[in-house]
């Protein structure tokens, strides 16, 4: 199972894009959000973190195709089905390195970003920690639709249709607790539910994972 | 004699031939009956004037909307465990009919808020988590079409409905969280205070009547159509086998 | 042990194509699978490797004692030789990844990245995994693929040591291994007559 981790970090590195490709998209979303709503310091305070928790959402889905296909691609995904690793397991493994190599770059930048997006500075400590919470339920459920998506030719499209309203309550419960934070209200109650969604999803969505890969690779 | 029989598909098609004509009838008879008695027959609210007859219509398409993915829920269910191919192929037809009925919801409801809410779209937990569910059914369907082969499809497609559920229902706590809402409360529960008075609740007794026969009339006919699909594929296989 | 496949019927996206298979392997001896292209041999090599179900009959002594190698030898273009190796010994629990190393002769290579191999070379390291594993049989589809003459001695050299050792071997090939002890098995009797597949069987 380490050796799994291990390699695909290392994977991730070498092949490049892996920490580099979601951190250069969530910089360039938050850029481009300014030139599309206007300058005004106000509204940009308003909706940064909502703004910052829809880029690393994306950034995060850009990614998900990678978590299977290139090893459903080149065969080791067979080897691994026939190695003494069980399938939960092999999942479990491939969301977390996805989550070290996207989420969790994400969640370190979040703040730089924040500043281009005025917000205040309540706001950083439950930015970040809403991120941190969060993201982990994002790979996870991207696992998810990538296991169900692996075999198929242009199942990229496919596959956001089928993770986005997954993302929808990770998103609300996440972006709630930045927005209270920035406005200095009391975060426990979302952050107890993103905490919740966090967990559950952990703790269960890998063995429907696991499910739907054994049916793709029969 | 157990239910189970009606699971092989020609004994599903023999008996839905028998009762398709007869839950047709009903569902146009109530359907008819029941929006004419509604639009004509019932005075206008004193307050929302006539445009509170779109009721007739938004009710029961909203109920159907989620009682759709409650069948699909229970016929996945039904092919994880037994396999029944017909359970899976009738999930498979109730999608695009529940999808339809989502989107019959939400117009009706759009054109029901225009002159109650003055905006045609407000982000409303009832009006979101409806969208959301309109999502689910397309990412379903859209799952269903891109794969080949059917076993393989059915059992993604209803481990997708079983997650699927799971997070609806996440959502629909999220959004009731992140937004408090315009939507007036569920009107028509048999224990609530406050209900819409008799002359309203009869005729929209029979709409929903009506959407339910229409809802079971249409994914017999969808099911029967996949079974026959399906069955004149293997016929060929077997005759170019021959 | 031994591997003993008794009745079996493999499917390919549910219609059978070979049936009523029956066959044993010791510890200890090959087994060829020979037959044409198309005929199921990789179907049956999937199915005891497990990763696809049987429609019927059994398969006994497989599961994990299982060492299986595709078409595909999932190799990583961005590790090294090494790498590859030692994840795959990682995964499977042994550590001499030196022995397999010097038996397909990648000994010079072990610091190049596979993705910089030439396909023989690749196709070679793809079959040193076999011996990290350390699992009792081999189960091989196509071993043989763009390997020159030297680069297939030098895996009839790997197969005997692995017999030797009280290893079986059972593989897919086309052409002559020059491991003479092996037995050979046609599929070519047991090919399922073109029918329907099982999901549709029901319809009819």
């Amino acid at each position: 199972m380490i050796a799994l981790l291990t390699r695909d970090l290392r994977l991730a590195v070498r092949a490049g894009g892996g920490f580099g490709l979601g951190l250069a998209f969530f910089l360039i979303v938050t850029v481009l959000v300014p030139f599309g709503v206007g300058p005004e310091t106000a509204l940009l305070t308003k909706i940064a973190p909502g703004i910052l928790w829809i880029g690393a959402l994306l950034a995060c889905l850009l990614s998900l195709d990678r978590i299977l296909a290139l090893d459903w691609e080149d065969g080791s995904l067979d080897l691994l089905a026939t190695a003494p690793l069980p399938m939960e397991g092999i999942v479990t493994i491939k969301a977390l390195a996805h989550w070290i190599t996207t989420g969790l770059p994400l969640v370190l930048a979040a703040p730089a970003l924040g500043v281009l997006l005025s917000l205040p500075t309540e706001g950083y400590l439950w930015l970040v920690v809403s991120l941190a919470v969060g993201t982990p339920a994002l790979s996870v459920i991207g696992t998810f639709g990538a296991a169900l998506t692996v075999g198929l030719k242009r199942g990229g499209l496919l596959m956001s249709l089928l993770v986005l309203p997954m993302y929808v309550p990770t998103l609300i419960f996440g972006a709630e607790v930045a927005r209270r934070g920035a406005e200095g209200l009391t975060v426990q109650t979302p952050l107890l539910m993103l905490a919740g969604i966090s967990f559950g999803a952990l703790a269960l969505l890998p063995f429907a994972s696991a499910g739907v890969l054994r049916v793709n690779l029969r | 004699m157990s239910i189970w029989e009606y699971a092989n598909p020609v004994k599903f098609i023999r008996t839905t031939d028998k009762i398709l004509p007869w839950v047709s009838i009903a569902a146009v008879v109530c359907l008819v009956g029941g929006l004419v008695w509604g639009f004509f027959f019932t005075p206008a609210d004193y307050r929302q004037g006539s445009t509170v007859k779109i009721f007739y219509l938004h009710v029961p398409s909203a109920l159907m909307a989620i009682n759709a993915w409650m069948m699909m829920l229970v016929a996945s269910l039904i092919w994880i465990v037994r396999r029944h191919h017909v359970s899976a192929l009738a999930a498979r037809a109730a999608a695009p009919v529940g999808a339809v009925m989502t989107l019959i919801a939400l117009a009706t409801g759009a054109l029901w808020g225009q002159p109650m809410w003055g905006t045609w779209w407000a982000w409303d937990p009832r009006l979101t988590s409806f969208l959301i569910l309109f999502l689910f059914y397309l990412g379903y369907m859209a799952l269903w079409s891109a794969i080949e082969n059917d076993d393989t499809a059915a059992d993604l497609t209803s481990i997708l409905c079983l997650v699927g559920s799971v997070f609806a229902l996440l959502s629909r706590y999220a959004v009731n969280f992140w937004n408090q809402g315009l939507h007036q409360g569920a009107s028509m529960s048999l224990d609530a205070e406050e209900n819409v008075a008799d002359v309203f609740w009869y005729p929209a007794l029979v709409c929903i009547a009506g959407f339910v026969l229409l809802f079971i009339a249409l994914v017999f006919l969808r099911t029967q159509t996949e079974i026959r699909a399906r069955r004149a594929r293997a016929l060929l296989a077997r005759e170019r086998a021959a | 042990m031994e591997l003993t496949v008794s009745d079996l019927t493999v499917a390919r996206g549910g219609v059978p194509v070979l049936s009523g298979v029956n066959f044993s392997l010791q510890d200890g001896r090959a087994l060829v699978l020979r037959g044409p292209n198309g005929a199921g041999k990789t179907t049956l090599l999937r199915t005891i490797a497990g990763l696809q179900p049987p429609l019927t009959g059994d398969i006994q002594g497989a599961g994990e004692r299982i060492a299986y190698a595709a078409h595909a030898d999932g190799l990583k273009a961005m590790l090294t030789v090494t790498e590859n190796l030692s994840f795959w010994a990682q995964v499977f629990g042994t550590n001499d990844i030196s022995s397999a190393i010097t038996a397909f002769d990648l000994d010079k290579l072990t610091d190049r990245l596979a993705g910089t191999l030439s396909a023989g070379q690749k196709r070679r390291l793809g079959l040193a995994r076999l011996m990290v594993t350390g699992r009792p049989v081999w189960v091989l589809d196509e071993p043989t693929v763009s390997l020159d003459a030297a680069s297939v001695a030098l895996f009839a050299d790997a197969v005997r040591g692995h017999l030797k050792a009280g290893g079986a071997a059972l593989m897919a090939t086309h052409i002559d291994l020059g491991i003479p002890e092996a037995d050979v098995f046609d599929v070519t009797p047991y090919r399922a007559k073109p029918g329907v597949a099982a999901q549709d069987e029901a319809f009819l």
